[in-house]
């Protein structure tokens, strides 16, 4: 199923405001998850397994370290799905 | 170094009797119950259908992002803590590698543990929490208060079962003695409401199944006791060198003259009723603070309902006091509180900390006909009147494996 970006960035911004407490209103595309956002490795582990849930897709876990900003987590989703 | 002394400086709790110490002590002493029905449907699968839950739910004082990555004991360590900080005078600006944080838990995060084999068997492996460990690990509250604070001279966590708690105390009492730390943050917690433990404790037959009335199921002392009650929640004290705490101009509620610590060799889980070994750390608590029986004038008693245990410590106190057994009032608090394992040492040391400071022996509820077998002044229904001047009072507590610890604690 297509998965728009618009949707998926909001999906991951109630994910990450669940998971670390980060305000979604804070939460943008070029936002990084650690230097910006300071969501610590356990909590991104949490966001990880929240986002497989919630879009049915599957991240490995050597593509979490790629996924940087929220704006990598978008378009890696959105590639998934399509 | 001998010359250290060790006052105490602040209090925190979070009790079936209240969400803090002043809610607490009021409830104690107007010889109230915390204990309820289970509202869970698992209870059915139990013989015993009630304990004493928090009064208060950490939700109601804590951050949601905060409580998801907290086990239950550790959301009650930090409850209790912040309030025994704040009541310290929130001292930040000490030195961090003179600061430690000594809490104890019982069993731990039993409760995580057993939800995330859920989750594992539900879900599979990615569905287990990534915080599992951290927070199913018995020094997880210790280690989480430790961080808050930044505490630099040791975070530790003694675990001795149900004498946990007065361990705790004792091994923060230690630390300042020997010159280890000036100020530590010290207690114990315990969050083990859940059908697994309790199941365990039901098939020991150590839990009371006075289902038809629960909040008279706690009765240390009454001859018709069948077991403990299971209770849930954590007491905290921030205890400090003397020096220090004059220095700072800290209120200072009381001393802790010493301790005394022994093991019974005897049974895993069932009281030596010799009670030498409770008898033995009681001589040990008084030599090491340099009191006497006749010091003492009031006891929190570990008299958690059980057949067995309340006589058999009973019978040791008396051998330990003598005669001098007449003028202490004996409190069992449990009576009100349930059993908070882990926690229970550290809620009775604020029980006593409390009782110094007002002079009254809070009472023991649900005694209608005091078991002959016990032969010490035990204060029933309503809180009894310490005397004025110097005096002196006792927590013991005691835990499955033949642990016992004695804690003294003087007026000042």
């Amino acid at each position: 199923m297509a998965l728009s970006q618009a949707d998926v960035l909001a999906g991951i911004k109630e994910i990450v405001e669940e998971v670390a407490g980060i305000p979604a209103a804070s939460i943008e595309f070029d936002k990084n998850f650690t230097e910006d956002l300071e969501v610590d490795s356990l909590s991104m582990v949490e966001v990880v397994v929240a986002c497989e849930e919630r879009f049915g897709v599957k991240i490995p876990d050597e593509k979490v370290t790629d996924l940087a900003t929220v704006g990598d987590a978008v378009n890696f989703i959105v590639n998934a799905a399509a | 170094m001998s010359q250290r002394r060790v006052v105490v400086t602040g209090l925190g709790a979070t009790t079936p009797l209240g969400g803090d110490v002043d809610s607490t002590w009021k409830a104690l002493l107007a010889g109230q119950s915390g204990v309820r029905l289970l509202t869970e449907d698992w209870r059915e699968l139990l013989p015993v259908h009630f304990a004493a839950r928090v009064a208060t739910e950490p939700a109601d004082q804590m951050e949601r992002v905060e409580m998801r990555r907290l086990d239950r004991s550790e959301q009650f360590a930090l409850v209790a803590s912040r309030e025994a900080w704040k009541d310290a005078g929130s001292p930040d600006d000490i030195d961090k590698e003179r600061l430690g944080v000594v809490i104890a838990s019982g069993i731990g995060g039993v409760i995580t543990l057993l939800d995330q084999f859920v989750n594992l068997n539900e879900k599979g492996a990615r569905g287990v929490s990534p915080h599992t460990v951290p927070m199913l690990m018995p020094n997880g509250p210790a280690a989480n208060v430790g961080l808050e604070l930044q505490a630099k001279a040791g975070v530790h966590t003694p675990v001795s079962a149900c004498a946990s708690g007065a361990e705790a105390i004792g091994y923060a009492f230690e630390m300042i003695k020997n010159n280890r730390a000036d100020i530590i943050v010290t207690g114990g917690v315990e969050a083990a409401i859940h059908q697994l433990p309790m199941a365990g404790f039901a098939a020991m037959k150590a839990l009371s199944t006075r289902n038809d009335a629960p909040a008279r199921a706690s009765r240390p002392y009454d001859l018709d006791r069948d077991g403990f009650v299971l209770g849930e929640g954590g007491g905290i004290l921030v205890i400090e060198e003397y020096e220090h705490a004059k220095a700072r101009g800290a209120k200072i509620y009381c001393e802790i003259g010493g301790q005394g610590l022994t093991s019974d060799g005897y049974h895993i889980a069932a009281p030596d009723p010799e009670g030498s070994g409770v008898q033995r750390a009681i001589k040990f608590a008084l030599q090491n603070s340099g009191l006497s029986t006749k010091d003492i004038v009031h006891l929190n008693a570990h008299a958690t309902s059980t057949p067995a245990g309340d006589v058999a410590e009973a019978n040791a106190l008396r051998k330990a006091l003598g005669s001098d057994a007449d003028h202490v009032a004996v409190s069992a608090t449990k009576s009100m509180t349930g059993h908070l394992l882990g926690g229970a040492g550290a809620i009775e040391s604020v029980f006593i900390v409390k009782a110094l400071q007002d002079r009254l022996a809070p009472p023991t509820i649900n005694i209608e006909n005091l078991d002959p077998a016990v032969t010490v002044d035990v204060v029933r229904d309503t809180p009894r009147q310490l005397p004025a001047g110097d005096i002196a009072a006792l927590n013991d507590s005691f835990g499955f494996g033949g642990h016992n610890v004695v804690l003294a604690f003087k007026s000042l």
